[in-house]
């Protein structure tokens, strides 16, 4: 590999590590922050308890994920043109004024209001405080909005031309660039993967502590309104990424040969391969268990209807296979998982035994991390499925990247790794042990922990 | 020399805008992280970092938009400096990673209360540094070829960049200091006072320094200051500074808590004007203008819409926010 080969790799093995990282927190903040707006507005609306028990167990740990959001957030905002310096130059005349709306609209909201949220419970009153709350959920659904219209104009670009040096600059509206044809379909199924990450996450928690023997009030109640998301949500999932997926067939046929492991154009009906090893070299899946015609069926909707493979494409086009192959059924699996438990929890639900069924507190608890799993298995296949081009179709990733040498590059991605591990490592670590306590009948104020430690600070938050 | 008052202008003055709102508010949190070891472990080190947790984030959000500002409204300018800044800003970067996490992390972990507060100190430290590295680096000049960024990954350091760099250092370290003046009581507010009688003169030193240097610098700047219509802000700045200073050092002898925090602001906004001066009409010194590096009108209208928009909101409820939380901290929080 040349110097310039390497340094390549690097960068994009940064970015992949950075943005990697950095989902894993939004995808939960943004669940969290609206179920503790719900939870805050149920307990204003019934007065009881534990939903306000329920609301500071949760936003304590909401406060630990939304400063690692927040921390690895600024890394993104600057990785585009540290590494990417070219595409910077190309696009920002398209994408940047999407993520400078990002910011007007929902990251100053967002910080704007969490001060309130985390510190001002006794500085304003409970409706303004519950309108804070509502501020930074709105704030993170916002920055879902921009964030994605931005990655679903690189995937799906349009409503664009070039200019003398190369740029892209908006031919006339900015709507078709702002809607363009992946956008409302990323969007609600990452939204939703979101809401879904979270409520696993918080079913997770109330299932180990069912397991443990605390089927207190606030315990059955975080159980009960998660596995209601999962079984309500996760259905609705698997329509919505089959819609996004024939969006993709539509747009970025490529990336749906590689899902689907398709190498070979197959002109009467295309099987779906369960399984297999894809080899990208010689172009064919290896000790594939394939069901005859299944994915002509799936995606065309006619077992019959012929289907391209990556065959039919240069080799020099071709996204990698045996990522995208896996990390989609990866994310399949786990979506099956979950539309299971919500299944199995309902079935609880009505014979009355959703607080005693182990087995299935055991699924719950197995699955808490599955969203994660999930989000980040998605984020693979799409962004990966999407190369060689870092804009579809008109700029290649190769082109894209910063005149920084090899070494530049590698020492900072080592830097990120180290660091990444240690501190996002040891803020995971608080959450669990956060987690790993269940919530109490007058959990104390996030103000009245060790922040503010006297014990009259602690009654003065009260209401 | 006249100036076309056109959208480009319009949004480098919305970028030096942000910018100087980021140097502010962020300044006094990065200023109270510097000065942390100096404080008693405890309840003094409690009460300065209380007097930013509930405000620091919204701060730092103005960061995000000088640079996603940057990249929109001057994408050339973005894909040039960024790399050629890569090394300073990569550790900025990480730099505020430690700090940021440390505002939630040491209260998740008092065992470890240390280890987060000496993160806190560092990676605010690394921070300034890297920013003032940044800005140094920047004036003394970036290699150019084509519409890319030439040079090296070491080029940005140079004397002259760490001197820029200690003298950011010791100017937030001030602000900080102002701001634990104005919004704390007690032992941790009378250090500030001892904190701030000793680096006002170091900013002053450290602010001469750097402006005797600059017009020497492999630029335009000696023109830039020394001929209409720069002399016209370049002969009143001495005064300016001279007066800004003098009633900062009062603030700081005794008068009223709020006084040192403001006086500094107004010694940073004569350095900023100064700057400005050095600057203008480029964004990148001496290489790129802002015309050249300008996307095009429909991209800047587009987003100046949000920006007239949403500016004037943020600034209301940033400004709510800190009505909250006005008055004094104590060592549990705001009263």
């Amino acid at each position: 590999m040349t110097d310039a080969d390497t340094a390549l790799v690097l960068a994009r093995a940064q970015f992949a590590f950075t943005v990697s990282f950095h989902f894993i927190f939004p995808s939960f903040s943004i669940g969290l922050a609206s179920y503790l707006a719900v939870l805050e507005g149920l307990w204003l609306k019934t007065g009881r308890s534990e939903y306000l028990d329920l609301f500071r167990y949760w936003v304590k740990i909401f406060a630990v994920a939304f400063a690692m959001g927040v921390v690895s957030g600024i890394v993104m905002s600057y990785q585009f043109g540290t590494n990417w310096s070219v595409f910077s130059d190309k696009a920002g005349p398209v994408v940047g004024p999407l993520m400078a709306y990002e910011v007007l609209t929902a990251f100053f909201l967002e910080a704007g209001f969490l001060g309130v949220m985390l510190f001002g419970t006794a500085k304003v009153g409970k409706g303004l405080h519950f309108g804070a709350t509502l501020m930074v959920a709105v704030g993170t659904f916002i920055s879902a909005f921009w964030i994605l219209s931005v990655n679903s104009w690189m995937q799906t670009p349009q409503g664009f031309t070039t200019n003398a040096d190369g740029q892209f600059v908006p031919a006339g509206s900015w709507l078709p660039i702002i809607f363009n044809p992946s956008f409302p379909y990323r969007l609600v199924h990452t939204v939703i993967a979101a809401y879904l990450t979270t409520a696993l996450a918080v079913g997770g928690v109330g299932a180990w502590h069912l397991l443990k023997g605390r089927a207190t009030p606030q315990v059955r109640r975080m159980f009960s309104m998660a596995m209601w998301m999962a079984a309500l949500v996760a259905p609705v999932q698997l329509l919505v990424g089959d819609q996004h997926g024939l969006n993709t067939l539509e747009h970025q046929p490529a990336k749906v040969m590689a899902m689907e492991g398709h190498y070979e154009d197959h002109p009467d009906g295309a099987p779906l391969v369960l399984f297999g090893i894809p080899d990208d070299e010689a172009a064919t899946v290896h000790a594939a268990i394939e069901i005859p015609k299944l994915s002509s069926l799936i995606l065309r909707h006619d077992p019959n209807a012929p289907l391209k493979g990556l065959k039919s494409l240069p080799k020099a086009d071709r996204p990698p296979a045996r990522i995208i192959f896996w990390s989609f059924r990866i994310m399949v699996g786990l979506g099956l998982l979950m539309i299971a438990l919500g299944m199995w929890s309902l079935v609880a639900r009505l014979a009355g035994r959703l607080y005693d069924w182990r087995w299935m507190h055991r699924l719950a608890l197995a699955l808490g991390p599955a969203g994660f799993v999930a989000v980040i298995a998605g984020w693979v296949t799409t962004e990966v499925g999407r190369q060689p081009w870092v804009i579809y179709g008109q700029l290649r990733t190769a082109d894209a990247v910063s005149p920084i040498a090899a070494p530049g590059v590698g020492g900072s991605l080592i830097a990120f790794v180290l660091i990444y591990f240690s501190v996002f490592g040891a803020g995971s670590w608080y959450i669990l042990r956060l987690m790993a306590a269940p919530p109490e009948p007058g959990e104390p104020d996030p103000r009245a922990t060790p922040r503010m430690a006297a014990p009259q600070a602690a009654q003065r938050g009260e209401g | 020399m006249g100036v076309d008052f056109d959208l480009t202008v319009v949004w480098a003055m919305i970028i030096a805008f942000a910018v100087t709102m980021y140097v502010v508010m962020d300044g006094f949190d990065l200023g109270i992280g510097i000065l942390f070891p100096f404080f008693r472990v405890g309840r003094e080190r409690d009460a300065a970092m209380n007097a930013i947790a509930p405000v620091w984030d919204g701060n730092e959000t103005w960061l995000v938009l000088g640079g996603g500002g940057l990249m929109a409204a001057f994408p050339l300018a973005y894909a040039i400096i960024l790399p050629a800044l890569y090394t300073p800003l990569i550790a900025m970067l990480l730099g505020l990673v430690f700090r940021g996490v440390a505002f939630e992390f040491r209260w998740r972990d008092p065992g470890h209360r240390a280890l987060w507060d000496a993160a806190f100190c560092a990676g605010s430290i690394v921070a300034t540094l890297a920013q003032g590295v940044t800005l140094g680096a920047l004036l003394q000049g970036v290699e150019i070829s084509g519409r890319a960024y030439a040079g090296g990954w070491w080029d940005w350091l140079s004397p002259f960049s760490l001197l820029t760099g200690a003298a950011l250092l010791i100017s937030y370290a001030l602000l900080g200091a102002g701001w634990l003046v104005w919004k704390t009581e007690g032992r941790v507010h009378d250090d500030a006072r001892r904190f701030a009688r000793l680096l006002l003169p170091a900013m002053l030193v450290a602010v001469l320094a750097v402006s005797a240097a600059t017009p020497f610098l492999d630029g335009k700047y000696y023109e830039r200051w020394f001929v209409a219509p720069g002399l016209f802000v370049t002969v009143p700045m001495p005064l300016l500074v001279a007066f800004c200073a003098l009633m900062a050092w009062r603030g700081i002898g005794g008068g009223r808590d709020e006084q040192p925090f403001f006086w500094t602001l107004g010694l940073f906004a004569c350095t900023l004007a100064g700057l400005a001066i050095s600057f203008w009409p480029d964004v990148i010194p001496g290489r790129v203008t802002i015309w050249e590096a300008a996307a095009p009108a429909r991209s800047q209208l587009f987003m100046l819409v949000g920006t007239a928009v949403m500016v004037p909101l943020i600034l209301a409820y940033t400004g709510w926010s800190y009505w909250v939380f006005r008055g004094k901290v104590g060592e549990h929080g705001y009263h």
